[in-house]
């Protein structure tokens, strides 16, 4: 007990004179939230559209309108043939050309379907993904719509379409991104600061000697390994505070479940990124090498975790390794708790993955330094 | 009574032995100097006895203790300052006490008296809350020993305590040493520096891993067969050549310092009289280079 607390006092007094690490761990995550907030919008609106309308009909017109209320499209240019069409999306000056043929108005009136050209600049998917979904959707509307009012005209009766099939985005029903991504940067920030800091900051004491002189005192293995990972714990719960006041300050995120519940978790995601530290610095022998192998924990917890890529869609084998990697049940644990408001009941799973996880590592970590010394 | 004894003591790192077979005795209270040249084991033999190396063979105890399966019970009764003496740089003085109070669980006031002890043994009354990376190597060493000692341990290693620090502090800190050897602690020292090896009561001489000679430095020096002559020449190399060319007798001959050592039979000394040499006693720098020699040519046969 005497130990560990000396131990303790310790990592609290470096971690006070080092002043441009701790500020650096705070002010990373709020950099971090505003630049991926703000830049990853992975809803494509606003896509500048040219747009070559060769009938110049009310129905041109009325079909142009209905795709600008959608939001995806921006008709800043009009082309008065293909060539302009071509040039501006060649240029990348346009993203999307709509072409409107010339017997448009007619083909409609007299029940014949009309084809309407949509282009798309499909070097970025997202983007191409986007605008075709938005204009088959406006395309798939307006003909219900025609051929409801032709229906009607036929037998003067009004009709309901007979499939209403209507998506409702749940937990995020305005598809904003900054909700989704906030919580997932808050557990990509945990990852790697904590990782990253409890790994070096053993190597280093390895570095400078301190830890071999630290071995020839009673001090125990586990103490060592606690007096590494407890101040750290406040560092985490630092950072997590200032991620969720800007998510919130900043993004209007909501959290719809309990903030106790989360800060009560976050704590398990912490500890099972820390000890991840303390088994990687019993890996290395130096601090790059530290360094390196943290980030070859962090890639995977990018692309694996389900904060890039939803996991449902990954083949089994990386599914499958995700579920190695603490941030995937932390996001989830985020996620379900800031969007969708749930409890316990539903994570304890997640809670438990993430306690097998820190048992597990943390007593390899243990037999591993003990191996180390000798 | 020994402290220390190890028996045929081996550590392989893959293929390279860097301790081999080593047997030895350290007697309760005395001074045990342990030298040879870099690389030759000293420290890998200090590690393995502070449990900070598993022995690839052999076996010893420390004050009745198995250094293999007592390591925990052995930590808590030796003091070890490891060669380059490690403290917290970004901890000042006392904070780098305090820390180390707090690891051997020295109780309050009792510790605190102790710190205020290694403050004043290490002249550091005055700069307890200096930063330690801004002490000089003098008081980094004493402080490191400070450290190493707080708990009273009834063995200390240190591993060269004076590699890269001034004369002045090497002499005040060989004091330190004597005070405590005089007050009943065991103290097993490594050591490149001649002059030092000949302040102990007990000299064990490694090379390559081998322990090649252990006795008090009197009775080492007896072992040099023949007589040392020391020439004075401002250019012993040109010297030397000249003894070989012209086949003067020698058992040994090798340059020391601005002068030429020659190892001798008795009934050859004359050969050398014009030379000015003069018969001196033989330093334990003498002893070594004989014994490296010997070994050497054992090894080659
Ligand atoms: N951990 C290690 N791994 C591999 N070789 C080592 C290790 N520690 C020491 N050695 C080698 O063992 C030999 C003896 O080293 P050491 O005991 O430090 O010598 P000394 O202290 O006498 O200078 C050296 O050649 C050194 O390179
Ligand atoms: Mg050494």
């Amino acid at each position: 007990m005497n130990r560990l607390k000396a131990l303790l006092i310790k990592e609290f007094i470096q971690m006070r004179r080092d002043r441009l690490t701790f500020v650096m761990m705070i002010v990373f995550p709020i950099l971090q939230l505003l630049v991926f907030g703000f830049a990853i919008n992975t809803d494509v609106k606003h896509l500048p559209t040219i747009v070559f309308d060769q009938a110049l009909s009310q129905d041109s017109r009325d079909f142009q309108a209905s795709l600008a209320a959608s939001g995806y499209f921006d008709f800043i240019y009009t082309g008065n043939n293909y060539q302009q069409v071509t040039d501006n999306l060649q240029s990348g000056r346009a993203k999307v050309g709509i072409i409107i043929p010339p017997d448009f108005s007619e083909n409609i009136k007299h029940g014949h379907s009309s084809t309407v050209q949509v282009i798309v600049d499909a070097s970025d998917s997202m983007t191409a993904s986007s605008a075709i979904s938005a204009a088959q959707m406006v395309g798939q509307l307006k003909s219900q719509e025609v051929l409801l009012n032709r229906l009607r005209g036929y037998s003067g009766k009004s009709f309901d379409m007979p499939y209403d099939v209507r998506i409702r985005p749940w937990y995020n029903p305005d598809f904003v991104s900054a909700f989704y991504m906030v919580p997932g940067i808050l557990g990509i920030i945990l990852t790697m600061t904590m990782v990253m800091i409890t790994s070096m900051a053993i190597v280093r004491e390895q570095e400078h000697g301190t830890l071999e002189q630290l071995i020839v005192t009673p001090l125990k293995t586990h103490e060592l390994i606690l007096g590494k990972i407890i101040p750290y714990v406040f560092v985490g719960y630092a950072q997590a505070t200032v991620a969720l006041l800007v998510g919130i300050l900043v993004f209007d995120l909501p959290i719809k479940g309990s903030l106790g519940l989360l800060y009560g978790l976050t704590s398990l995601f912490i500890i099972a990124s820390l000890s991840l530290g303390v088994l990687i610095s019993t890996l290395s022998k130096t601090q790059m090498q530290a360094m390196q192998m943290s980030f070859f924990i962090f890639l995977p917890s990018i692309l694996l975790s389900g904060f890039m890529f939803p996991r449902e869609a990954m083949p089994l084998v990386f599914n499958w390794l995700g579920n190695l990697l603490p941030l995937t049940f932390y996001l989830q644990i985020l996620r379900g708790i800031i969007l969708k408001g749930v409890g316990l009941s539903v994570l304890w799973t997640q809670v438990l993955a993430l306690i097998v996880f820190i048992s597990v590592v943390l007593t390899i970590s243990i037999i591993k330094f003990q191996k180390k010394i000798a | 009574m020994y402290a220390v004894e190890v028996t045929n003591l081996s550590r392989r790192f893959g293929e390279f032995t860097a301790v081999d077979n080593i047997s030895l005795k350290v007697k309760t209270g005395s001074i045990y100097g342990f030298l040879g040249p870099n690389g030759s084991g000293k420290s890998t033999t200090i590690r393995m006895l502070c449990g900070l190396l598993t022995p690839t063979a052999g076996s010893g105890t420390i004050l009745g203790l198995d250094i293999a399966k007592n390591t925990e019970a052995i930590k808590h009764k030796i003091g070890y300052m490891s060669q380059k003496f490690s403290l917290y740089d970004d901890l000042t003085v006392i904070e780098n006490l305090n820390f180390y109070a707090g690891m051997y669980s020295l109780p309050r006031v009792n510790g605190k008296q102790r710190i205020q002890e290694m403050l004043a043994l290490a002249g550091l009354e005055n700069r307890q809350h200096q930063l330690a990376a801004n002490l000089s190597g003098g008081f980094k060493q004493r402080l490191a020993l400070g450290c190493a000692i707080l708990h009273n341990p009834p063995i200390l290693f240190l591993d060269e305590p004076t590699g890269g620090v001034d004369p002045k502090s090497r002499r005040m800190f060989w004091d330190i040493i004597y005070n405590l050897s005089q007050q009943g602690t065991t103290i097993m020292v490594t050591t490149h520096f001649m002059d030092e090896a000949e302040h102990c009561d007990e000299i064990g001489f490694i090379y390559n891993g081998k322990l090649i000679a252990t006795g008090p430095p009197s009775q080492l020096k007896t072992a040099l067969p023949g007589t040392l002559l020391e020439i004075p020449n401002s250019k012993p190399m040109e010297l030397l050549t000249t003894i070989q060319t012209k086949q003067l007798p020698h058992l040994d001959l090798y340059p020391f310092g601005a002068m030429l050592h020659v190892l001798v039979t008795p009934d050859n000394i004359q050969a050398y009289t014009a030379l000015r040499a003069k018969i001196i006693a033989p330093s334990l720098e003498d002893v070594f280079v004989y014994l490296v020699k010997t070994h050497r040519e054992e090894d080659l046969a």
